[in-house]
């Protein structure tokens, strides 16, 4: 199998950049998001749609940003 | 692979499309998201999990001879084999499997340039199934820590001024602004950086598509903030594994001889009692 529908974009939740690509794998459609800086995954999930699968893994992602403390 | 200094430690994925089911050849995954590998890998890679398989799981260490020994045989890599790592987040943890293969004298071992990021932008093909693998026999050498910094080595160093220190860190972490990445557990008491580290976030070696800049590019990165390798060089970042990828980049794109990775970073410094701490940009 090949990934396809291959996307990328860029958006704020939290007050926090946000990096989310999605992909379909067979029929399955995958989405991970990260934080861009410094890029780590910050949460990711699957499912039938491109459109699930993205608003499921950037609404984990926003309540984990949301619950990071800034310091100064 | 260009100008830079030891190109044969990287591969592109073209040749990995072409040699990936050589005998003479392991392809490995290992990435953040541990479910990466399960949800289509490369036909023929095997998958390894860094919290598990690539460290110590009693005490905070590198994965132990012993346990590495059994990896590499399990995966079917003897002493030859040519070994060669990617993973997501542009091979984070494929560059620490990397160090760590350094370590313990693994003769042949490259990262496939743009990780998994790459391979799937150009829509290449997956696979779901494991391969069939024959154990080998492997032996390592004697762990070489030339290339590992242990936290005495950086206080003296930071004291006598006898180093140049690389936070990779986002400027976020480096200022102190936050104690982890957005979004991610904070795993330190204090904020900040070791006095007098210059901060080169680590994702500034890579090209949009997840490749190494090139060598001038690299070069001109780190020199214009003050890393020229007159000083033995200390990579660190907030667990080891984003510094090993810079740590790539410094000893083998751009050739450095005396290049170290101190694996304990933020998370020993930022919790040490009474270590000097500094603020700010």
């Amino acid at each position: 199998m090949k990934p396809e529908d291959y996307s990328e974009r860029k958006l704020e939740l939290a007050g926090w950049p946000v990096h989310i690509v999605s992909y379909r794998l067979g029929k399955t459609y995958h989405a991970k998001a990260d934080n861009v800086s410094p890029g780590a995954m910050v949460a990711r999930a699957k499912a039938a749609s491109k459109e699930e699968a993205e608003a499921k893994a950037l609404g984990k992602a926003e309540e984990r940003l949301a619950a990071t403390r800034r310091m100064s | 692979m260009g100008d830079y200094a030891h190109p044969e430690i990287l591969v592109s994925t073209n040749w990995v499309a072409e040699h990936a089911g050589a005998d003479s050849v392991r392809v490995v995954e290992v990435d953040v998201d541990t479910g990466s590998y399960d949800e289509g890998h490369i036909a023929g890679a095997v998958g390894w999990d860094w919290n598990s398989q690539l460290c110590d799981t009693v005490r905070r260490d590198i994965v132990p001879c012993a346990a590495f020994e059994k990896l590499m045989s399990d995966s079917g890599i003897a002493n030859d084999t040519t070994v060669v790592l990617y993973g997501d987040n542009n091979n984070w943890f494929a560059a620490w499997a990397l160090w760590q293969l350094k370590i313990y004298g693994h003769a042949d071992v490259r990262l496939m340039n743009g990780g998994r990021v790459k391979w799937l932008a150009e829509g290449r093909e997956l696979t779901t199934k494991a391969p069939a693998v024959a154990a080998a026999n492997y032996k390592a050498a004697e762990p070489d820590f030339s290339i590992r910094a242990f936290l005495p080595q950086v206080t003296e160093s930071v004291s006598n001024n006898a180093v140049e220190l690389v936070d990779v860190r986002s400027p976020a972490e480096f200022s102190g602004e936050i104690l982890a990445p957005p979004g991610l557990p904070e795993t330190c008491r204090r904020g900040g950086h070791i006095p007098g580290a210059a901060n080169i976030p680590w994702g500034k070696a890579c090209n949009p598509d997840g490749a190494f800049k090139s060598y001038d590019e690299l070069k001109a990165l780190y020199e214009g903030a003050g890393i020229t390798g007159t000083k033995p060089i200390i990579a660190y970042c907030r667990i080891g594994e984003r510094s090993s990828h810079s740590w790539v980049v410094l000893k083998y794109l751009l050739g450095y001889e005396n290049v170290t990775n101190y694996d304990g970073s933020w998370t020993e410094w930022g919790n040490l009692v009474g270590a000097a701490v500094a603020r700010g940009a």
